[in-house]
């Protein structure tokens, strides 16, 4: 008897062997690989702002930009409508780290390019890298003719704003971003008093749905240009239809760029300076 | 008697594992055509009871547009939630493993997709040598099946049905 019982514990182990799910064997046979974190934000926008998302190799995106005048226009102003200033943009990724843009904006007459370079991807698995982070330099020159007795010089005109761009995708349904930010104007209006602006931002987004998502974004100046300058705040909507994505936003700042929103915004968000604004943009893949 | 006994339990199964075996998945809609391939799926059989598992990451799907890729896992496969597909199932006639050729057979099992299971056969193309058994089957999904939505704005994009081929190689190692 004793025998056939120790027959059968010799023979235990080999049986539950074979019972084994042969997808559990799969399990353990699977290697942890690094994964890039993807899709921090939808788009290379976070609403004024850069995302760290930088375009693909090859893909080129054409981006669309409005804002309006202010809603406490009232009715007259058609809540802001009969105004808007437009920013045309190109982004180009030369690699899928590296992008180059540029920009035409209607607001006094601006031209911009920028130069974006993600150097940390946030991963998961293998190895964790916690955030990514993005680097972003971009110049501006306004065009806008001024007054005789004011004429400036090509140099004059130009500002230049360095960011670094740090986030992090918590979950698929919410991301968060700090922005560290330098700006400088090469010239200033008398009534300035600095021509570097220390700025630092946040910013974030819920998913709402899959397609949908809310964001939003505040800078606050450390040091300003214009004592009378305000703080840009900016809420929207990301909606997401296949190769367009489309932001909706409400923002105290009428520019599109950098220099623009962060250190030349006027309006008081709270004494209904808002802007209803959105922007366009459809992604092509050259090859 | 006991140490025979389980020695032959032990050496009766024997398991082939391909670390890197191909998935690739087509869909065919009005407005455009999309591709994207898996080149490390994992397959297992188990022979000679014709058992067989495969296990794919969903993120190792490679399209050719980096945005497409993106939406696959954002918007359809949600694989952050669900990162594996997984099949396992039983071949209808395991004794033709025993002999060298080739001979088709069905698999009939359970595919999990996007958290979702179904029960699933597929034909297969079984090519059996000395060195290796090689595994190829083609066949349909119906993407609502999974549970995955396909919005209206993109349905000239999107096929309702696509076409999944699968490619294993099993060395024999001994």
């Amino acid at each position: 008897m004793t025998r056939y019982i120790f027959c059968l514990l010799l023979l235990l182990p080999s049986a539950i062997w074979a019972q084994e799910d042969l997808l559990a064997i799969l399990d353990e046979e699977t290697e942890e690989v690094e994964t890039k974190v993807e899709a921090i934000f939808k788009g290379t926008r976070l609403i004024n702002g850069h995302t760290v998302e930088t375009r693909d190799r090859n893909n080129l995106d054409f981006i669309i930009s409005h804002r309006f005048g202010r809603l406490n226009g009232g009715a007259y102003e058609f809540f802001g409508l009969d105004q808007s200033n437009v920013r045309l943009g190109l982004d180009y990724g030369l690699t899928d780290n590296i992008n180059l843009g540029i920009g035409r904006s209607s607001f006094e007459k601006t031209f911009d390019g920028y130069f974006k370079y993600a150097f940390v991807h946030q991963t998961s698995g293998k190895r964790n890298v916690p955030v990514s982070a993005t680097l972003l330099s971009s110049i501006s020159i306004k065009t806008l003719r001024q007054r005789e007795f004011e004429e400036l010089t090509f140099s004059q005109k130009i500002a230049y704003t360095h960011q670094v761009l740090i986030a992090r995708k918590f979950s698929s349904a919410f991301s968060m971003q700090v922005m560290p930010t330098l700006i400088h104007f090469n010239a200033i209006e008398p009534t300035d008093e600095r021509n570097n602006v220390f700025a630092a931002g946040i910013g974030g987004r819920i998913k709402l749905n899959k397609r949908v998502s809310l964001n939003a974004e505040y800078y606050y100046q450390f040091q300003r240009k214009d004592p009378l300058s305000k703080n840009v705040i900016a809420i929207g909507f990301d909606i997401e239809t296949g190769g367009h994505v489309f932001q909706l936003q409400l923002t105290n700042a009428q520019a599109m760029i950098e220099k623009g929103f962060l250190a030349e915004t006027t309006g008081d968000f709270f004494n209904g300076d808002i802007h209803f604004g959105f922007n366009i943009s459809r992604t092509f893949q050259l090859k | 008697m006991a140490i025979v006994l389980a020695q032959s339990s032990a050496k009766a199964q024997s398991r082939l594992i391909d670390r890197s075996g191909t998935v690739s998945f087509y869909s065919s809609a009005p407005m455009e055509d999309i591709e994207a391939t898996n080149n490390s799926a994992l397959g297992i059989v188990e022979i000679p009871s014709g058992k067989a598992a495969v296990s794919i990451l969903i993120k190792g799907f490679k399209f050719e547009k980096a945005l497409m890729q993106e939406h696959f896992n954002e918007n359809y496969m949600e694989s952050d939630k669900y990162p594996k597909a997984t099949f396992s199932g039983q071949i209808a006639d395991p004794s033709m493993l025993a002999k060298l050729g080739s001979f088709q057979t069905e698999i009939q099992g359970q595919m999990t997709l996007h958290g979702v299971t179904k029960d699933l056969t597929m034909l297969c193309q079984f090519n059996v040598s000395e060195k290796e058994i090689t595994v190829k089957s083609t066949f349909n999904l119906v993407v609502a099946d999974y549970d995955i939505e396909i919005p209206k704005l993109v349905r000239n994009n999107i096929a309702k049905e696509v076409e999944v081929t699968a490619n294993f190689k099993f060395q024999r190692n001994d």
